[in-house]
């Protein structure tokens, strides 16, 4: 009878290539081709300055609530930058860098956040679900599309996206569960922001770590400095070809910031301490990978300035047309559209009923 | 031709849809060896095997969640839900997600999925195996609620809803499973989803029920006729969501007296809903108040009192009577 300790397979590991101040450990270099690394630092830098401009375009009135990304570039392009355009991209709501990189347009973004449906419209061509705002529950349609790709064969890879807070969700740990046990080409990449609005992650789970529920489900889990772009990459790139061939599913920790608000409704300041903020600024993904970049020589104080404008002014394009399309839009018949296929007769008679009231005199305008 | 059970009849609507289209998956909780504890997919895991027939961990959020994504990626799954006491687990599933990709994706995605479940009372089973709450789904829009009552109407109903577009609920009044049989033609047939049928046509009132409540409001049809002369319509809804309003609002402009009939809570329930439709299209034809013989509005008890909890062709008789008696004028 004897009472012994169990093996269970696989281990937690914890991978940094790039220190605080951007120097590299050589024996972890993934190698990303120069062309590659200067895309993945404009995709930051975008990300960092849609974020700001957003920002200012909500304290204006000009855009509704939406949730900002700052600190968190590395860990979402790290991630998504391994995917060809024929893989999936399953996000919840705070990937707008990713989004981007995977070819969602700023003006979208833009709409969205302005209270138009049009703006979570996917292009035709993009292999990505749109925004899941309800926490968590992404993380399975991430595992039927892995399902379907293997029942036809392809070789396609799922990535979905989801925070800490989603990590205590029913949702993620039925899918994780799915997942392992039909050993889908899924990878599972948690942005462990360290909050959940105010709840600290200290406080969603004893768990030493988030990767480690990975070997409940019979996958590997690795947890990632996801401030560090080249270990974010690095551990999607495994992932990801690791399901290519077969070989299911992998839950990746980015162990990451959320240096702003949860959203703009939020005011982090009732909740963690200004020291905590300075801590973790200390850490910038942006910063440590400008100076990794600018000491090997990819990036020098004119290319970073020259980057920045380019970046500004495609910011301001967006900005100036999803204005113009608003403009176009918000015609309230539209709402009817895309609720079914076709449709129903009662939905026709209460859009009739909106068509006559349109008609009143005085009512056009008090709609769009 | 051949005289099947539902259960059979719902057996050969999968068997054969899944022979014609390999988008078709069915999922569940022992859905594959075992057949379903209803055995409604019995034989077909041998038949189409581990990849098409596909045992799921219990988890019915993961169930509804992952065919949610392979329904996004163009398959057409079915799965089963074992009782729909259990399908809160995915509600939120159907309701933020499966209703609303389509939506949210201004067209780009939609999900084209089946959730089945046994629905109702009648079967002395344990708590949470005999509600009744299609009106949960019909509340939600982008979906589309149906409720078979014989076996081949369930044959082309489910047929119908695997081929549809959107996200349909198909509730099985599981009372009825076993309860006759119907002569169902072996080569397919689909029935529209989203119209009723009158079953019986009559001139002095209305009875509208679906699912198991058409037997027991057949059964007052014949009685009221038999022992009371009176003339009663019947009228199955069939799709509970988007209801078809067109037949039982010209029946009561014929008949002048309503009476809906269902095992759900009587508040709030789908005959409140039929009950406006009435009065918004009906209103005055009406020679009585609408009359609803409904559950109560308590759990549906354990099975030793829930015949007295359903509503029972004496019940229906006997409502029916009042109502003609309290004419309006």
């Amino acid at each position: 009878m004897p009472r012994n300790p169990i093996e269970i397979p696989d281990r937690v590991e914890y991978l940094s290539v790039l220190d605080e101040n951007g120097r590299l450990d050589p024996a972890l270099d993934p190698v990303i081709p120069p062309d590659l690394l200067l895309k993945l630092y404009r995709g930051m830098v975008l990300g960092r300055q849609f974020d700001q401009r957003l920002l200012s375009l909500q304290r204006q009135g000009r855009i509704g609530t939406f949730p900002p990304i700052t600190g968190q570039e590395a860990a979402q392009l790290g991630a998504v930058s391994v995917l060809r355009p024929s893989d999936w991209m399953v996000p919840s709501f705070r990937e707008t860098a990713a989004e981007i990189w995977r070819g969602r347009s700023l003006e979208s973004i833009i709409l969205a956040d302005n209270g138009f449906n049009e703006g979570t419209r996917v292009d035709a061509d993009l292999n990505n679900l749109p925004v899941a705002i309800p926490v968590g529950s992404q993380v399975l349609h991430a595992v039927g599309l892995a399902w379907a790709i293997q029942y036809r064969h392809k070789d396609d890879v799922v990535m979905a996206f989801f925070g800490d807070g989603a990590t205590s969700q029913g949702d993620f740990h039925e899918g994780l569960n799915f997942a392992g046990v039909y050993q889908t080409p899924s990878v599972f990449v948690c942005q462990n922001n360290q909050w959940a609005i105010s709840v600290p992650r200290s406080r969603q789970t004893r768990s030493k770590t988030l990767a480690q529920k990975a070997l409940a489900y019979g996958m590997p889990g690795i947890q990632v400095d996801g401030n560090d772009i080249l270990a974010v990459y690095l551990a999607a790139k495994e992932a990801v070809n690791r399901a290519r061939a077969g070989g299911g599913p992998t839950l990746i920790e980015c162990v990451t910031y959320r240096l702003l608000m949860h959203t703009t409704a939020d005011d982090p300041r009732r909740y963690r301490t200004d020291d905590e903020v300075a801590l973790w600024s200390h850490r910038d993904p942006l910063v440590r990978f400008e100076k990794y970049l600018t000491e090997k020589g990819l990036l020098n104080p004119e290319k970073v300035a020259s980057t920045l404008e380019a970046v500004l002014s495609q910011i301001q394009a967006a900005v100036d047309g999803a204005e113009a399309q608003m403009k176009q839009l918000g015609y309230p018949l539209d709402m009817f559209d895309h609720v079914y296929a076709e449709l129903p007769p009662h939905l026709a008679d209460q859009k009739e009923a909106l068509v006559r009231e349109l008609s009143l005199p005085g009512e056009d305008n008090n709609h769009g | 031709m051949a005289k099947m059970t539902m259960v059979q009849a719902l057996n050969l609507a999968l068997k054969q849809e899944m022979e014609k289209d390999d988008r078709v998956i069915v999922l569940g909780e022992d859905v594959g060896l075992d057949g379903g504890v209803f055995r409604v997919t019995e034989g077909l895991f041998q038949q189409f095997g581990e990849t098409r027939v596909v045992d799921t961990p219990l988890a019915e959020s993961g169930i509804v969640g992952m065919s949610i994504g392979m329904a996004v990626y163009g398959l057409r799954p079915v799965c089963e839900i074992q009782f729909s006491g259990f399908d809160y687990h995915n509600f939120h599933q159907i309701e933020n997600h499966a209703a609303r990709l389509r939506w949210r994706s201004q067209g780009r995605f939609s999900v084209p999925m089946v959730l089945r479940a046994p629905y109702g009372g009648g079967v002395r089973a344990l708590e949470h195996h005999s509600e009744s709450r299609e009106v949960f789904w019909a509340h939600i829009p982008g979906i589309k609620m149906v409720i078979p009552s014989g076996p081949r109407n369930a044959r082309a109903l489910l047929v119908s809803a695997i081929r549809d577009p959107d996200p349909v609920i198909f509730y099985e009044p599981k009372a009825l499973y076993r309860a006759f049989r119907e002569e169902v033609p072996e080569a397919q047939e689909a029935l529209p989803i989203g119209r009723s049928q009158v079953v019986r046509e009559g001139k002095d009132l209305t009875l509208i029920a679906y699912g198991a409540m058409m037997r027991p409001a057949l059964a007052a049809a014949d009685e009221l006729m038999e022992k009371h002369g009176i003339s009663a319509e019947l009228i199955d809804i069939l799709t509970i969501s988007p209801l078809d309003d067109t037949l039982f609002v010209q029946s009561v402009k014929k008949t002048g007296h309503a009476m809906i009939i269902h095992e759900a809570p009587r508040s709030f329930g789908p005959g409140a809903e039929v009950s406006a439709r009435l009065v918004e299209k009906a209103f005055f034809y009406l020679e009585a108040p609408v009359a609803r013989v409904a559950g109560f509005d308590i759990p549906i008890p354990y099975f030793s009192r829930e015949n007295a909890y359903l509503p029972s062709v004496s019940r229906i008789v006997r409502g029916a009577r009042e109502l003609l008696s309290t004419s309006l004028n």
